[in-house]
Formats: C-alpha cells, structure tokens, sequence
C-alpha cells in the first residue's frame, strides 16, 4: 500500500513537472500576442497586445505599418501614445482608412499581422458608397432618360424604384455567376456585354412571368414598368461595374442593392419637386426639359455634400 | 417629320443623303431636339477630348449596326426584331470597345463604361426600327452617318463649353488665363451645362417659329 502510495505521488509529482514545464514553454513561445489591430482614420492606428508594451518597447522605431500591397514602403510613425487600458495608440504621417489592408511588424516583440476590414463593414460601405456618394443619376449620370422620363408622378417613380431595385439585385446575382463561374474561368470577358445584356433580358422575362402566375395584383402595378426596362443603361452598368472590380458574391448584391435604392430615392426626391414645379412660372425657353435638368443639377450639388462621407471613423 | 419624341417610321422613297445629313444634325439633333441618350451626353462631356471619343464610338456603331440591319432586313423577323437588334448593336460595341482599349488607352480610362454602355443606348436601336428596317443600305449609311454626327456634334459642343468654362482650356490647351468657373467640370455642373444649352436650342428654334424639343421620356 505504500509503496503504491509512493509511486503515485511520484508519478503524479511528474506529471506536475511536465505539466509545468509545458506551461514554461508554452507561456515563453506566447510570450507576447497580438490581440487586436484597428485603424482609426484618418492617421492613428490603435494596437493591443498580451501583454502589454513596456515603456521602452513603445519607441516609434519599434513599428513598421504599411500598405498590405507595398510592405518595403512602410509609413513613418511619428508618436507612440499608452492608453489607459493597455493599448497603444500610434500615429501615422500619412492617411489611412480602415477599408484597406495593411501590414503592421513589431521589432520587440517580434510581432506581425495583416490587417484587414472587417467583412460586414466593408459590405456596408460599398451599400452606401453607392447608394449616396456614388448615386446612379446625381453622380454617375446613369439611367437619366428614364429618370427625367417617369419623375413626373410620385406614385410612378415609387413604382419604378421598386422594380428597378428588384430587377437590379436578380440580374447582379445571375451575371456574377455567369461572369466568375463562366465567363472568366475560359476568358471569355470580351463577351461581357453581349452575355450581360441577354441576362438583363432573360431575368425581366423570368421575373414577367413569375408575378404575372404568382401575384397578379402586383404583375398589374409593375408589370408596365417591367418590359420598358429590358434595355436600360443603369440596369447594365451593375454587373459591368462588378465584373470590373471583379466583385464577391456579397459586394455584387450589396451594390445592386446600394444603387437601386440609390436610384429609388432619387426618383423619389426629384418627383417631389417637379410636381411643385408645375405650378411655377418658368421662363418659356426652359419648359419641360431644361429646367428639369437645372433641377437635376441641384440635387447633384446637394449629393456632392455626401462625398466626404467616410464609414470607418 | 415631327421633332418629337415618338419619329415616324420613315418609308416609301428615300429622303437624299443631303436631307438624311441634315436631318440627324439639326432638325432631330439626338440630344438637344430629341432628349435620347443623355446619360453620355451629362457623362463624359467634361473635356472636348472625352466627348469626342465617345461621339465617335457611337457614330461607328450607328453606322455599322444600321447597314448591318439594312442589309439583313428581308431576313430578320419582325416578331424576334428587337433581341436580333440588340445583339447586333452589342457585336458592333465589343468590336469598337476592343478597339478604343487598343488604341486610346487613356481616354478609355475613363470613358470605358460608357463605351460599354452604348448597348443601351435609345438613340441607336431606335435608328434601326424606325430608318434602316426599311430603307435599303446607301440610305441607311447616311442616316447612320447623319445621327452619328448630330451626336457627336452634341457631344463636343457639351464638351467645349464645360472644359472652357470649367477648366479654361480647349482639347488640353489653355486658352484662358484662369478657371473662370470650375463648377461647370463638377458633375452638377453637367446638368446645369445641358439645361443652358437646350434652353438656348429652345429659343432658337422658338425664335424660328418652329416647335420646342421634346419633354423627354424615352428611355435609355
């Protein structure tokens, strides 16, 4: 019994060792963690680390950051600043914005990581990016026959905002995969417009016919401005601007949506004031059209106002 | 033949390529008197330079889709027109898209979408249902060529008069010693550019005794 006794203390007293020892090794390849890496824009970047920099380590010398494309052209940091909690805070000469990827390199401790936006945000920016800093009509200038053509009635350019939102997000999700599945994998990208064009056209039938069986109420409201839109500039342009930036599946739908919303409330708003402009006077020479335009042209003056948006502050 | 928006279909004996040239400049200029295609037309109109190449490329696609269409008119089925239509304009636009890529690199740069945007343009098909379906091919050059030009025509005027005033310059060369009004380069300043000029259209023509524009509403 005691002898017994004696082995498994001895044995436990060496799993002690080995455990402890473990834990040495362990806590020494650990010894310093990269916890977290925000760029706060437009020229500081905020690190947390396990544990923290000691006062000698948070030297500006001690980090490297650069753009994730061009790490032998890292930004000089020109202070170094301890947070309360144990993060430091260091500030960069040049701008950076947390949409991009960078490289950040620690000389003590030796520390390195990517740094990329997080995927919801980066969604987020390209949605509102084109729905308001980057609007189909007030900045782009697509899709201004229809927009000056069915501004005239709220109801109508409510109407016509909707489908145009609906049609642009089926065709956005059918042309990426025609385009990333198809398309590039046997380089076929000269044929683009004439592959995205018979895809507008496929997906207003597609969509024709399924209201016209499946809610006939709402076949009869939209169905007019379904078939006008088989061929429209702004319609066309998302999955040609995807196919450029050679989109994921996530940024596709987001800037379809992005823009048909975009383009929705435009309509919406330039309905508004021209239904007041019909009971203004205005001078012969600019009836109808031209002074729709003019207009036009404030409202892309007040959009301008959006441009210095930024998301990731 | 009416300035407005909806043109009769033109059959019967051919107008001469005189009346055709004539016709697309001025009488159904496509931008100023038929209000077709502006999307371009506000785009790409910030220096001449842009304008001009972008004229061009939808000059050669007129030209080229209308005799191709005039050519295969006793062939294509006035039931599936519109689809041969689109797809032979989209040919012609990859062709000239390719092409532009090639040679103009920089222009191109900018103005590419709108290169591959002339798919969808109004102007173009509705050149085809209502000239080239009917008229045999030397008409149909003419026509293509006549609204070709009053595009292009269009384009550069835009051009110039934004460049010049937002830029103070003509094709890259200072002309004057300042900016006099940078706004006019701005996107809103594009739309403000158009309603001035088809304002002025407008007055002319009223001045002329003859009837306004149309108020829009085509789509493309």
């Amino acid at each position: 019994m005691v002898d017994r006794g004696r082995r498994t203390a001895r044995e436990f007293f060496l799993l002690a060792l080995f455990a402890a020892a473990l834990l040495l090794i362990s806590a020494h390849a650990n010894a310093a963690t990269l916890v977290r890496v925000s760029v706060k824009a437009p020229d500081h970047v905020r690190i947390w680390t396990a544990p923290p920099l000691t006062a000698a380590q948070q030297r500006p010398a001690n980090f490297h950051f650069s753009e994730a494309a061009a790490p032998d052209a890292p930004m000089s940091v020109t202070a170094v600043t301890p947070q309360s909690d144990g993060s430091v805070l260091l500030t960069v000469d040049t701008t950076v914005r947390a949409s991009e990827r960078y490289r950040l390199v620690i000389d003590d401790p030796p520390l390195a990581r990517d740094v990329a936006p997080s995927r919801l945000a980066l969604l987020l920016a390209v949605f509102l990016s084109s729905a308001l800093i980057q609007n189909f009509v007030f900045t782009r200038y697509l899709g201004l026959c229809i927009f000056f053509g069915v501004s005239k009635k709220t109801d109508t350019a409510v109407g016509m905002g909707v489908t145009f939102t609906a049609v642009m997000v089926f065709t956005a999700m059918f042309s990426w995969a025609v385009d990333s599945f198809v398309l590039r994998p046997l380089h076929l990208e000269f044929l683009q417009v004439l592959v995205f064009i018979g895809a507008v056209a496929c997906v207003v039938q597609f969509l024709d016919t399924m209201l016209k069986k499946t809610h006939p109420v709402l076949h009869r409201g939209f169905g007019v401005y379904l078939m006008l839109i088989t061929t429209n500039c702004i319609i066309l342009a998302v999955p040609l601007l995807n196919a450029q930036a050679h989109a994921t599946f996530g940024e596709a739908l987001a800037l379809a949506l992005g823009s048909g919303l975009g383009f929705a409330l435009a309509l919406f708003l330039m309905s508004c004031a021209r239904e007041r402009l019909e009971l203004a006077r205005v001078p012969k020479a600019f009836t109808g059209l031209p002074i729709a335009f003019a207009l036009a042209g404030l409202f892309a003056l007040a959009f301008m106002g959006f441009s210095g948006l930024d998301f990731f502050r | 033949m009416s300035a407005h928006g909806t043109t009769p279909a033109v059959s019967g004996p051919p107008p001469s390529p005189w009346q055709l040239l004539v016709n697309g400049i001025l009488t159904e200029n496509p931008v100023f008197r038929l209000a077709l295609s502006l999307c371009p037309a506000v785009a790409v109109t910030t220096t001449v330079l842009n304008g001009l190449i972008l004229g061009v490329a939808v000059l050669a696609v007129q030209v080229l889709s209308s005799m191709t269409v005039a050519i295969f008119r006793g062939v294509i089925h006035p039931r599936v027109r519109i689809p041969v239509y689109t797809i032979i304009i989209a040919v012609w636009v990859s062709a000239i898209d390719m092409t532009l890529a090639a040679f103009a690199p920089a222009v191109y740069a900018q103005v590419g979408l709108y290169v591959k945007l002339i798919v969808a343009f109004a102007i173009i098909i509705s050149r085809l249902e209502v000239f080239a379906s009917r008229q045999p091919l030397v008409p149909s050059f003419f026509d293509g060529l006549g609204m070709g030009l009053g595009f292009l025509l269009a384009l550069v005027t835009i051009g110039a008069f934004r460049e010049l005033l937002g830029n103070g310059s003509v094709l890259g060369y200072h002309v004057l010693p300042s900016q006099p009004l940078l706004f006019f380069a701005l996107p809103a300043g594009g739309f403000f550019s158009i309603a001035l000029l088809m304002a002025f259209f407008n007055w002319l023509e009223r001045a002329r005794g003859g009837k306004p524009a149309a108020s829009g509403g085509s789509h493309g």
